[in-house]
């Protein structure tokens, strides 16, 4: 399929809804095509039923329909098995699983648990809760200016206390892709697991949880495509299989007794109560309008109009971008400051010009404290934006400053 | 770029190149607000006569432009008033940014009046009435 963006947007019925506007905000949520909406308007259309409970027809029927999401997903992230897919309502509610879950299972007073500088609030405050709990350490691992990190403070960081490293497959502040394999080997070495974000990562670049040899990663189904309420948290299956339930309740069990419970098998295990078969069925088929369209071409096309973002900001006096001064780290993440111009302002002057972009800490306040910055204002990319978009958005940032009233 | 936008001069010249921004000494008031939602903090200073007339005020701090240039107009309506009109005109910049003030009143607010197109931003209320809440936290038991 070749890449033809204007008529990709046609299946958005956003675009034609909001003719106007550049919607730059895609690191908090893209939109959804058509056929996604469709696909869960068909679902409980069409095959509604409570999945496991009915032996008729019909539940078996919403039942394979949600397996078949099931399935769908563990191919796209490259996952040995389903088993390794339970799906969770968004990135945060799987990394709340994994770090009760994980923490019950191998973190008692006194163990280490580390967390880049850069994680969003949901990759953080998960970990540090769970420390607390246990009497567990948080250690740091700062990044640099660009946004990287050092494997060798890493490896000064971890030690034979060390359980779990939680850090961001993609950040979203700096858009910059980190590298999780190396991360794994070393975390690994010390019998450790490593758990990643991937709810800018997974959208963006192709994902194999195998060749990262990561223990589990964590994404949303509302930042590629799908709809809100769905995302997933792929563990290995021998860590999930060891791992103690999170939420218990119905469909979680194998028997129950007065005294007693054994839990079904995984991934069941994890998804207690009724479970959000329309939106896994809509997650299927956005993998499905991914696939079709190509993560080569997304890719591709991403990398042109973050060039052209970068390129433009970069050119524009008192204007600073956070994070690698080279576009190819930034995977159509563009996080930046303009001196004197407080980010309100910028994102008020833009959505007053028909640009959608985000401002404030974006979740990451640990990280802007770091980088002593109290706010920053991003625009974050889609394949489907324009290059005319990205160039209103550039000309518009042009003006910022003079229509603040600073003549240089 | 289209002119939809609600910056006008009046507010762009307060926040580039403030009047009031700066510290005075031995003030008889001071008072720091915050907005911990957007990170607007500002601290007002202000001396008062013992007629209760308003003879310095300033304010410090960082925040968005409507935050700033609204304290910046404010001190500058209230130096040589009463804490009483000071506060009379409180009641009116209130009543304009929640769109319940008339003309006439609008027209009495001279510069603040500059804000008025904040009552149709739900976002920027608190921005704007800030430093004006900030006075009305300082003379609460007046
Ligand atoms: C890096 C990162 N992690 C986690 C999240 C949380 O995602 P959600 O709100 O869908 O749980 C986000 C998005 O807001 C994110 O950008």
């Amino acid at each position: 399929m070749s890449f033809d963006v204007y008529a990709l947007r046609k299946e958005f019925p956003f675009f034609s809804e909001y003719k106007d506007l550049a919607y730059l905000d895609n690191g908090a949520t893209s939109q959804r095509p058509q056929k996604v909406i469709d696909a869960v308007n068909e679902f409980y259309q069409k095959y509604n039923a409570n999945p496991f409970r009915g032996l008729y027809d019909l539940s078996v029927e919403a039942t394979d329909r949600y397996e078949a999401a099931r399935r769908k997903a563990a191919r796209f992230i490259n996952a040995d098995s389903e088993n390794e897919i339970v799906f969770v309502r968004n990135a945060t509610e799987a990394l709340n699983l994994a770090a009760f879950s994980l923490g019950e299972m191998c973190v008692k007073e006194g163990d280490e648990i580390i967390i880049s500088v850069c994680e969003h609030h949901s990759n953080m405050l998960p970990w540090r809760h769970m420390a607390d709990r246990k009497k567990a350490t948080v250690k740091y691992l700062f990044c640099k200016e660009d946004g990287s990190f050092s494997l060798d403070e890493l490896k000064t960081l971890l030690t034979d206390k060390t359980k779990i490293l939680a850090v961001t497959a993609m950040s979203n502040i700096f858009g910059r892709i980190n590298d999780i394999k190396s991360m794994a080997e070393l975390v690994h070495e010390k019998n450790a697991y490593i758990v990643a974000d991937g709810s800018q990562s997974v959208p963006h670049s192709h994902t194999d949880v195998k060749a990262l040899d990561c223990d589990f990663l964590a994404f949303s189904g509302h930042k590629m495509l799908g709809p809100m309420g769905i995302g997933v948290l792929y563990g290995k299956s021998r860590l999930l299989e060891n791992m103690p339930p999170f939420l218990t309740g119905g469909e979680m069990i194998e028997n129950v007794s007065l005294e007693e419970v054994t839990y079904a098998g995984i991934p069941h295990k994890f998804e207690a109560g009724t479970v959000n078969a329309g939106g896994a069925v809509g997650l299927a088929k956005a993998i499905d309008i991914i696939d079709d369209i190509g993560m080569d071409n997304i890719i591709k096309h991403e990398e042109a109009l973050t060039k052209i973002a970068f390129e433009g900001l970069s050119d524009i006096p008192h204007v600073h971008i956070l994070g690698s001064d080279d576009y190819k780290d930034h995977n159509g993440i563009i996080t930046f400051k303009i001196d004197n111009v407080h980010p309100h302002d910028v994102s008020q002057i833009l959505a007053d010009n028909d640009i959608a972009v985000r401002a404030g800490h974006h979740c990451a306040e640990p990280l802007h404290r770091y980088l002593n910055i109290p706010s920053t204002t991003r625009a974050s990319l889609m394949f489907y934006n324009t290059e005319e978009e990205i160039r209103r958005f550039i000309d518009c940032v042009k003006e910022i400053r003079p229509l603040m009233g600073f003549r240089d | 770029m289209n002119n939809r936008t609600y910056y006008n001069e009046i507010l762009t010249e307060h926040n580039a190149d403030p009047l009031h921004k700066h510290m005075i000494a031995n003030p008889s008031k001071m008072l720091r607000g915050v907005n911990p939602s957007c990170g607007d903090d500002i601290t007002l200073l202000i001396n008062t006569d013992e007629n209760g007339m308003i003879t310095e005020g300033s304010y410090v701090g960082d925040g968005c432009a409507i935050s700033q240039a609204s304290a910046d107009i404010m001190i500058d309506m209230i130096i040589g008033k009463s804490v009483d009109e000071a506060l009379k005109l409180k009641d009116k910049f209130i009543k304009m940014i929640h769109g319940e003030a008339s003309e006439e009143e609008i027209e009495s607010l001279e510069e603040a009046s500059a804000l008025r197109d904040i009552s149709h931003m739900p976002s920027r209320v608190k921005c704007a009435v800030l430093s004006w809440h900030t006075l009305e936290e300082m003379y609460k038991d007046k």
